[in-house]
C-alpha cells in the first residue's frame, strides 16, 4: 500500500514494518501507522471522497485498509456516514445558537461508533491472515466485534466484566463469539487480555491491532468536518473512556487541513467523564499530565475506564487546543439522556447523557461560547441501556378499551398537571 | 522473598525468550533490582532517568495496579506474582 510506510512509535519514533504489534520495543509507547502524506495528497480531494459510498469507506485514501479490486471494503460496509443533525430544541435549552449532534447511535450494524474502529480492525485482521478476532470490551465493542467477526467469517474471543447490561451481552451472544465474563472491571479485564494477547495468536482489535482500530475513530471527525461543508466546528465536545475517540478527532481535523480539504482554523477540544470515573477529565482540571487510574463507580459503563490507554494524549489535546473537559453526576447522566431525547428525539446510552450535561456545564461555565458552531459526539444508542430509565419512567396511565374511560383520564391527568 | 514475574514480549529478548522468571526481594523495587542483576538492560526499560517508573508500563502485583497500593514499596510475600504489562491496550 503506497500511502502506509509502516507503524512508527509516538514517544520515540522508532519505525516498524506494518505488522499485529501496538507497542515500541524500546520504550513501550503506542505505536502509530505512518503514513506518507505526499501519496495521500496525490490522491484525495473532496470530490473523489464525495462520490465514495455513504460510509466509513468514502475515506478509505485517509485508512490504512486496501480495499477489494472492485472498491469494495473488506468487512463492515455500511459502517459511519451517521447523521450530523442540527440541534436548534436542545441548543435553544442550553443557550448554543449553533448545535450540531454527531449521532454515531445509528451507526450501522451495531449502533455505537465502535463500528467505525472495528471495521478497520477487523480488515487488517483479514489481511494479516488471522482466524480468530478478540476484544475487551464493556460492550459497545463487544457486540461490534461479534458482529464483523460473523461477516467475515472470523472466529471471536469476547472478554466483559460480569456486571455488564444485559441488553449489550444478548446483543453480543447472537451473534455466536465466544463470550468470556471476567469477575472483575473492565481494567482487569483488559489486563488480563493484554497477558492473553501475549500468549494467543489473535487478533485483539484493541491491543495488537490497536494502531489499526484507532484509525476508524478518525472518520467521525471526517464525517463532522465535510458534513459542515468543508470546515471544522469551533468547538466538539467528545466522551471520554480510553480517550482514543477525541484524540483521533483532533487528528482528523489536522490531517484535513493539511491535505487542503477543508481552511485553517482551531477547534477547541472537550472531553466528558462521568465523575465516577473521570481520570482524563481529572488529568485536565488539574492541568497535569500525570494520570491517577480511579476504580471506576458510575452507571455510564461504556466510560468506565479507570486505567484509560490514551489518558495522557487526551488531555494533550484538549490542552493544546484550548479546550477543556467537565465531569457529569450520576444524575445529571440520566436527566441529561432524557433531555437529549425530549428535545431531538434522539436516545442515547448512559454515554450520551454524560456528553450532554458535560456541555451544559461548559457553555454554564463560559468555557464554550454561546455564538459558536459546536458539535457534540453521541457515541451510542439508549436501546442497549434502557435500565438505568426503568426507576424513572412510568407508564402514563392504564385504561379499559372504553372511550369515556380514556376521557376522564385524560381529565385526571390534565387535572393533576401531568399533561397541559 | 521469590515471586513469580511475567514478562510481556517486548522485553523477552532479554529475558532470553522466558515469558516467566522469578525474582526476589521483599519490594516491587526490589524484583527490579533483582532482574537487572539477572538480566541486564532490563532495569532501563522499566525506569526513566528519575527512577520513576515509564509512563507506558504498569505493574500488577497477583491483581492489582501498584498504583493503587503502595507504589514500587509494595511488599510482597510468597506465593505472589508480579505482572509487568504495557499500558497501552484498550478501549471500551
Amino acid at each position: 500500500m503506497d500511502r502506509v510506510k509502516g507503524l512508527t512509535c509516538r514517544e520515540c519514533g522508532r519505525s516498524y514494518p506494518s505488522s499485529p504489534i501496538h507497542v515500541c520495543e524500546f520504550c513501550f509507547g503506542p505505536l502509530e501507522v505512518d503514513y506518507d502524506h505526499g501519496a495521500m495528497r496525490a490522491r484525495v480531494s473532496r470530490a473523489r471522497i464525495e462520490a465514495g459510498p455513504r460510509s466509513i469507506w468514502r475515506y478509505a485514501d485517509l485508512l490504512p485498509v486496501e480495499l477489494t479490486a472492485d472498491g469494495e471494503p473488506p468487512v463492515g460496509q455500511a459502517a459511519g456516514f451517521t447523521p450530523l443533525v442540527r440541534a436548534r430544541n436542545l441548543g435553544e435549552e442550553l443557550g448554543l445558537e449553533q448545535l450540531y449532534i454527531k449521532n454515531d447511535s445509528v451507526c450501522h450494524p451495531t449502533w455505537s461508533f465502535k463500528d467505525r474502529v472495528v471495521s478497520v480492525a477487523v480488515a487488517k485482521a483479514k489481511e494479516f491472515g488471522f482466524d480468530t478476532v478478540a476484544c475487551a470490551s464493556t460492550g459497545n465493542l463487544a457486540n461490534s466485534v461479534a458482529a464483523h467477526a460473523a461477516e467475515a467469517h472470523l472466529k471471536a474471543y469476547v472478554f466483559i466484566p460480569t456486571d455488564l447490561e444485559q441488553g449489550k451481552i444478548t446483543a453480543t451472544l447472537v451473534y455466536d463469539p465466544v463470550l468470556v465474563a471476567v469477575q472483575g472491571t473492565y481494567d482487569e479485564v483488559n489486563r488480563l487480555c493484554s497477558e492473553v494477547a501475549d500468549k494467543y495468536r489473535w487478533a485483539f482489535v484493541n491491543i495488537n491491532l490497536r494502531p489499526y482500530y484507532g484509525e476508524g475513530s478518525k472518520t467521525v471527525g471526517y464525517e463532522i468536518a465535510e458534513q459542515l461543508g468543508w470546515r471544522a466546528p469551533a468547538h466538539v465536545v467528545v466522551p471520554c473512556a480510553g480517550g482514543a475517540l477525541l484524540t483521533k478527532i483532533a487528528r482528523a481535523f489536522h490531517e484535513m487541513q493539511d491535505l487542503g480539504l477543508i481552511p485553517a482554523g482551531r477547534t477547541k477540544m472537550y472531553a466528558a467523564q462521568a465523575l465516577g470515573c473521570g481520570p482524563i477529565v481529572t488529568m485536565i482540571k488539574n492541568d497535569t499530565d500525570v494520570l491517577v487510574p480511579v476504580k471506576p463507580n458510575t452507571i455510564a459503563k461504556s466510560l468506565a475506564i479507570g486505567n484509560p490507554a490514551d489518558g495522557y494524549y487526551a488531555y494533550r489535546a484538549a490542552k493544546d487546543s484550548g479546550g477543556y473537559g467537565e465531569h457529569a453526576t450520576e444524575d445529571e447522566i440520566v436527566e441529561c439522556m432524557q433531555l437529549l431525547a425530549r428535545t431531538e428525539g434522539i436516545f442515547a446510552e448512559t454515554a450520551g447523557g454524560v456528553t450532554v450535561a458535560a456541555t451544559r456545564r461548559l457553555i454554564e461555565a463560559g468555557r464554550i461560547p454561546r455564538d459558536e458552531p459546536t458539535v457534540i459526539c453521541i457515541t451510542g444508542s439508549g436501546l442497549k441501556t434502557p435500565d438505568v430509565l426503568h426507576d424513572r419512567l412510568s407508564v402514563s396511565v392504564t385504561i379499559r378499551p372504553q372511550l369515556s374511560v380514556f376521557d376522564q383520564a385524560l381529565a385526571d391527568l390534565k387535572s393533576k398537571g401531568d399533561i397541559a | 522473598m521469590s515471586v513469580l514475574v511475567r514478562i510481556p514480549t517486548p522485553l523477552r529478548s532479554l529475558t532470553k525468550g522466558a515469558a516467566e522468571v522469578q525474582g526476589s526481594g521483599d519490594t516491587v523495587g526490589d524484583i527490579i533490582q533483582d532482574l537487572e542483576r539477572q538480566f541486564p538492560g532490563l532495569r532501563d526499560r522499566l525506569v526513566d532517568e528519575g527512577g520513576d517508573l515509564r509512563r507506558f508500563i504498569n505493574i500488577y502485583v497477583n491483581e492489582e495496579d501498584i498504583r493503587f497500593l503502595e507504589g514500587a514499596k509494595t511488599t510482597l510475600k510468597t506465593g505472589d506474582s508480579v505482572s509487568i504489562v504495557p499500558a497501552i491496550a484498550g478501549g471500551r
